[in-house]
């Protein structure tokens, strides 16, 4: 599958900023860098599932807004306790304002 | 010389994470856990939630067998510990076993605090363990009365849970109000409401006059003269530190096992951490507490790891803890008594956040409270804040329109 589909528009997450994304029965954190690039990852925490969307976003990482779960978002790494378990990152492009993700 | 390696007593979230950590950090000495429970080092908090409503409670494991025995962190399970050989460096456990050890972490704990009554049979229970937690969780259905004693988080969060399963709920606190300790009163209110719009009876500023048990029933007697009668009475009125094996060695004792900002206590060789220790706050200029909280003992359980490898690294973590209820979650970062005056801030929802700002104008706590996850991410910017010490100006902390992120780049 290699399905592009549309997530918000560009400007609807600030910089440094995430915003919820669901589709079709899943949930994805849509996430806009610093330096103003996009990312894409699962939108639930693997800890203990809770919405990745209501934490906080500084610079390169996502808190789960929860336990303090922490991950990079550019790549999905978890980085410490009491996370373990990577979270899985897709394609996003811009096109015409808006954000698309490629959901696999 | 061979090293005698570390030891940790405790397998908790505190002890757990101890564990591992060392490894995290190349360790390559024995690392030996110590726990008196029959599980794998487990996840409290859900114990007074997910697991009261789950139809198959589950512990919820820090570390499965296979990351111990990969990791080779011995886990000596359902024993105690029951003497520390300070000059020996050594602890005997009630199998009669000594384990050695070069450096010791006492991560005991905390256990119920007694309601001091006599009356109480098997059907006044406390919660601590998973397995109380599963024998609680029996008595949790449609046409029970569970009577709860002690309006805290544990007796709160566990009444939510009960009433979630059909149980009738009455909650006894002697305090004028409930959450007391820690949580103000205008989000205590907010909490009070809501049980009593989900069905709760609660009672406050009523002490316990005596407790009986009559076969399958709990009748309580209240000063004020009201009798509370239930199939099962849940005690939760605060937990007290696991300090006897430190005493018995002559460590200091001051409320909790005394440490430094370090985690050392009375001996450079032993450390402490977690529920079961007093330490100084340096957020608020050394003021020594003991904190009861799951991110507590898993930062003090990562740090004394560190500090047990020479690293000398002093305590610098803003406490931290929530509370969930219903679809409701409580958040406060900082201690709220270091205070005296609040700013409120709306959220979306319902949801609120009170700042709490010392005389100076200091930013010294923040407690939130909203459906689900609301309140967390001002929460945590606020806890940055009070880590940085900043004087936020109050009319931007109460603005909704003013970002909180904003005010960490000032």
């Amino acid at each position: 599958m290699s399905d592009w589909v549309e997530a918000c528009g560009a400007d609807d997450i600030d910089e440094e900023d995430v915003m919820r994304f669901d589709h079709d029965g899943r949930t994805f954190a849509i996430y806009r860098s610093p330096d103003d690039e996009y990312f894409a990852t699962d939108g639930l925490c693997s800890h203990e599932k809770v919405h990745l969307a209501d934490g906080l976003v500084m610079d390169n990482i996502i808190e789960c807004p929860k336990h303090n779960g922490r991950f990079n978002y550019k790549t999905g790494a978890a980085r410490g306790a009491p996370v373990c378990v990577n979270l899985r990152t897709y394609p996003v492009k811009l096109d015409a304002g808006k954000i698309l993700i490629q959901i696999g | 010389m061979m090293a005698k390696g570390m030891l940790i007593i405790g397998a908790g979230e505190c002890g757990g994470r101890a564990a591992l950590t060392l490894r995290d950090l190349g360790y390559d000495g024995p690392v030996t856990l110590v726990g008196d429970e029959p599980h794998l080092p487990y996840e409290r908090p859900p114990l007074s939630k997910d697991a009261m409503t789950s139809d198959a409670p589950a512990i919820k494991a820090i570390a499965s067998d296979e990351i111990l025995a990969e990791r080779s962190i011995r886990h000596i399970h359902s024993v105690q510990a029951v003497e520390i050989d300070r000059a020996a460096h050594g602890v005997r456990l009630s199998d009669g076993s000594v384990l050695p050890y070069d450096k010791l972490l006492l991560a005991t704990g905390s256990v119920p605090r007694r309601l001091p009554m006599p009356g109480l049979g098997p059907r006044c229970v406390y919660l601590r363990t998973f397995n109380d937690a599963l024998a609680i969780r029996a008595h949790l259905r449609a046409g029970n009365r569970i009577a709860i004693v002690g309006g805290g988080f544990i007796g709160l969060e566990l009444a939510a849970a009960a009433r979630g399963l059909g149980a009738a709920v009455t909650v006894i606190e002697a305090q004028p109000r409930i959450l007391m300790r820690g949580v103000p009163a205008e989000i205590a209110k907010i909490i009070h409401q809501t049980h009593e719009a989900e069905g709760v009876k609660i009672l406050c500023g009523d002490a316990i006059a005596a407790i009986a048990e009559d076969g399958a029933q709990v009748r309580i007697a209240l000063a004020g003269g009201q009798d509370i009668v239930a199939d099962l009475a849940v005690i939760g009125i605060g937990a007290v530190p696991v300090t006897g094996l430190a005493a018995e060695a002559g460590l200091t004792i001051d409320n909790g096992i005394a440490v430094d900002a370090a985690l050392r206590t009375s001996d450079p060789d032993i450390f402490a951490a977690g529920d079961c220790c007093s330490f100084p706050l340096a957020v608020y200029g050394g003021r020594r507490v003991r904190l009861e909280a799951w991110r507590n003992a898993q930062e003090q359980g990562a740090l004394a790891a560190r500090n047990m490898l020479g690293a000398g690294e002093a305590h610098a973590a803003v406490p931290w803890f929530w509370s969930d209820q219903y679809g409701l979650t409580l958040q406060i970062s900082g201690l709220s008594d270091e205070g005296s005056k609040v700013v409120r801030r709306d959220l979306d929802d319902g949801a609120f956040i009170l700042f709490h700002l010392a005389q100076d104008g200091r930013l010294v706590a923040a407690s939130g409270i909203g459906p689900g996850n609301s309140v967390a991410r001002d929460i945590r910017l606020a806890e940055m804040l009070i880590a940085r010490r900043a004087k936020p100006a109050p009319e931007a902390l109460g603005s909704q329109t003013i970002k909180l992120k904003s005010l960490l780049a000032a």
